[in-house]
């Protein structure tokens, strides 16, 4: 029985690895920044690397990093899947012309990009739910702050940006009513000097707890100079800056790519526009610091809790915009339609959007 | 605006222009000999790799600064056989130098990033630093910035005053003429261009060592163009260079301030101004009539051979 088990085991094992020998799935991925950029493109090429630890010979990956958006962007997505790439991954939001136009060519290959929203028959998307961590990280700046001032440093700003703002400053909002944000954008996704002067900027004017929308380490290092407090993105931003550092919101793609890898072996693959969160370990708070106050620690884990569960969703009405009008009713949540679609601020914040 | 915030401002101008001061004054020096190098970018970045490597593993900011202007200028070396030499076209060498800059720091930094270093602090110098207002403006920085005066009026008198700063301009001007006086273009121009890699490594060293001490790939995002644009913002003039720096500073210090302060004017409308200036100068310049007065060097980016007559 035992022999016989184990025969087949065998016989399975090897005529497994026979087929996996055959024909490793080929996907390839295209990054805006380098890897080594220690934020977006880096943790992108991390799910990289998780896909291939998860599967082995099974697939094949290939990548182009410090890809420009626009023209060279379709020469290169164009090239790997001429290589003859089954799947396609490419991860700007610049990228969405130009892989809509190459995914039209060649109809066999499949293509997801992210953050963007034209969907097609062999073109799907897929966006994080990064307002759910900056509510969080809201709540923490809130509860942090000894100047009722925490800062925002925007990258550019575009519905996500603008969508995360809102979040943070309504979770801030929701632990601390005095509290004032300044937002400064920095029109850039990664300068780690111009990340670093508009950190100071915002110092300079009394703000004690920093937010980015930007890639680099390079604010926490700022704050860690001036004794002050700031939260990581993108990836787990700690070891820059052991004292500021409150936590890290982590982007984490491997849960998404391995299900779409094993989608298309499966022959189940379909386009969606897939939107994932802390619920889908898609999002995870890292890193930690253990010298927060331990109130504060407890409300982020609670928040974290009610957000995991599904049972609290940021954008909830009653929202009143800065404007004074409704901008989300009551009892409603944003639809993810929606949610792509925020251009505007809630109220209490007294910028106006930069056009 | 109060008096503070003023100070803070202008403060943050010097410290952000400085590393453009740098990669610009060796920029400069390089193109009065005749040569445009277009690899600044790529030096920098491999200053600033090699600074903070050398830094990192020694303890010591003065041994990564060293370390970063060695790397500069060995880097300038690679540039100035390929064109000086063998008479490689210089555009083409320089961005291939950029490139090469690019990948490989990314390359050897890949084992310091997310690794710290202390890097220099600031010194108020005494007495000068007492000074109302140009005192925390001017003398509370740290030594590379002091330097870089030092260095801006060293390089003003000896362009403007001594015979090796005439040697030089009659190289640029005129290579031919300057070799049929028995003055040797090649070594004049080896030693621009290895002047420039030298500043360029500085540069990239001030901002992995002082502006954000960290490593991260394709850390300086650009500065290297923004020197070369500065050069002919400056017109080619030394003192302008440290205006035309501090002036890009401003500029983009006061998008960021103004901003936090919750004015209404729009801020990429002064993020665009430094370039905007570049521009007009630019144009001037290709007007014939003003090329004289902006002392663009006659045979910048044409190669020299000394045994070819004019």
């Amino acid at each position: 029985m035992k022999l016989k088990s184990l025969l087949v085991g065998v016989g399975l094992l090897a005529g497994a690895s026979f087929v996996q020998a055959e024909e490793p799935l080929k996907v390839g991925f295209v990054y805006v920044g380098p890897v080594g950029d220690l934020g977006w493109s880096y943790e992108h090429d991390m799910g990289r690397k998780g896909l291939e630890e998860y599967f082995g010979d099974k697939v094949k990956t290939t990548y182009v990093e410090n890809v420009p958006e626009g023209a060279d962007a379709e020469r290169v997505i164009t090239q790997l899947a001429k290589a003859g790439n089954d799947l396609i991954f490419t991860t700007s939001f610049g990228f969405m012309n130009p892989t809509v136009k190459v995914a039209k060519r060649f109809p066999k290959v499949k293509f997801e990009h992210a953050t963007g929203y034209k969907l097609s028959k062999n073109l799907g998307t897929y966006v994080l739910r990064t307002y759910e961590g900056r509510y969080i990280s809201g709540v923490t700046a809130g509860m942090m702050t000894k100047t009722n001032t925490i800062g925002y440093i925007g990258s550019f700003p575009i519905p996500e940006v603008i969508r995360d703002i809102n979040a943070a400053y309504m979770g801030a909002k929701s632990v601390n009513p005095d509290v004032k944000m300044k937002i400064v954008w920095a029109n850039t996704w990664y300068d780690p000097g111009k990340e670093t002067d508009a950190a100071n900027a915002l110092m300079d004017q009394g703000v004690d707890v920093m937010l980015q929308h930007t890639d680099s380490p390079a604010p926490l290092i700022a704050a860690e100079k001036r004794g002050l407090r700031a939260i990581g993105q993108a990836s787990d931003q700690s070891k820059f800056a052991p004292n500021a550092h409150i936590f890290s919101v982590r982007d984490n793609w491997t849960p998404y790519y391995i299900k779409q890898v094993q989608a298309v072996m499966d022959g189940t693959w379909k386009p969606k526009d897939f939107w994932g969160g802390f619920q889908d370990d898609m999002l995870t708070l890292a890193s930690i610091n253990p010298n927060l106050p331990k109130d504060v620690r407890a409300k982020i884990d609670a928040t974290l809790a009610s957000i995991k569960s599904g049972e609290f969703k940021p954008f909830t009405g009653p929202i009143k915009d800065n404007k004074g009008n409704i901008a989300v009713p009551a009892n409603h949540s944003l639809t993810d339609k929606e949610l792509a679609q925020v251009n505007w601020y809630v109220e209490g914040i007294t910028d106006e959007i930069p056009h | 605006m109060d008096s503070d915030l003023i100070i803070q401002i202008l403060f943050a101008a010097v410290k952000t222009g400085t590393p453009l001061l740098f990669i610009a004054l060796g920029e400069v020096i390089c193109e009065k000999s005749g040569v445009l190098n277009l690899g600044q970018e790529g030096m920098m970045l491999m200053g600033a790799v090699v600074g903070f490597l050398a830094a990192y593993s020694t303890g010591s900011a003065g041994l990564g600064v060293l370390a970063a202007m060695i790397m500069g200028c060995v880097m300038s070396l690679i540039f100035a056989v390929l064109v000086l030499h063998i008479g490689a076209n210089q555009v083409a060498t320089g961005l291939a130098l950029t490139i090469f800059g690019t990948g490989l720091s990314a390359f050897i930094g890949s084992g310091v990033v997310g690794q710290t270093i202390q890097g220099f602090q600031p010194i108020a110098i005494p007495l000068l630093s007492d000074i109302p207002f140009l005192g925390r403006i001017l003398f509370s920085h740290d030594i590379l910035v002091y330097s870089s005066f030092i260095m801006t009026f060293a390089l003003i008198f000896i362009v403007n005053k001594t015979r090796i700063g005439l040697t030089l301009k009659a190289v640029g001007e005129n290579p031919h003429a300057a070799n049929a006086i028995g003055i040797k273009v090649l070594r004049v121009r080896y030693l621009a261009v290895m002047f420039g890699g030298i500043m360029a490594g500085i540069s990239g060293a001030y901002m992995s060592l002082v502006y954000t001490p960290m490593w991260v790939e394709n850390m300086t995002a650009g500065r290297g163009w923004i020197a070369l644009a500065l050069v002919v913002f400056a017109s080619w003039r030394v003192g302008r260079i440290m205006l035309g720096a501090y002036l890009f500073g401003l500029a983009s210090i006061m998008h960021l301030v103004l901003q936090g302060l919750g004015w209404s004017i729009s801020p990429n409308l002064l993020a665009m101004l430094p370039y905007v200036a570049t521009v007009i100068v630019m144009v001037i310049i290709s007007a014939d009539k003003f090329k004289e007065k902006l002392l663009a060097p006659r045979s910048l980016g044409k190669s020299f051979d000394p045994r070819q007559m004019a």
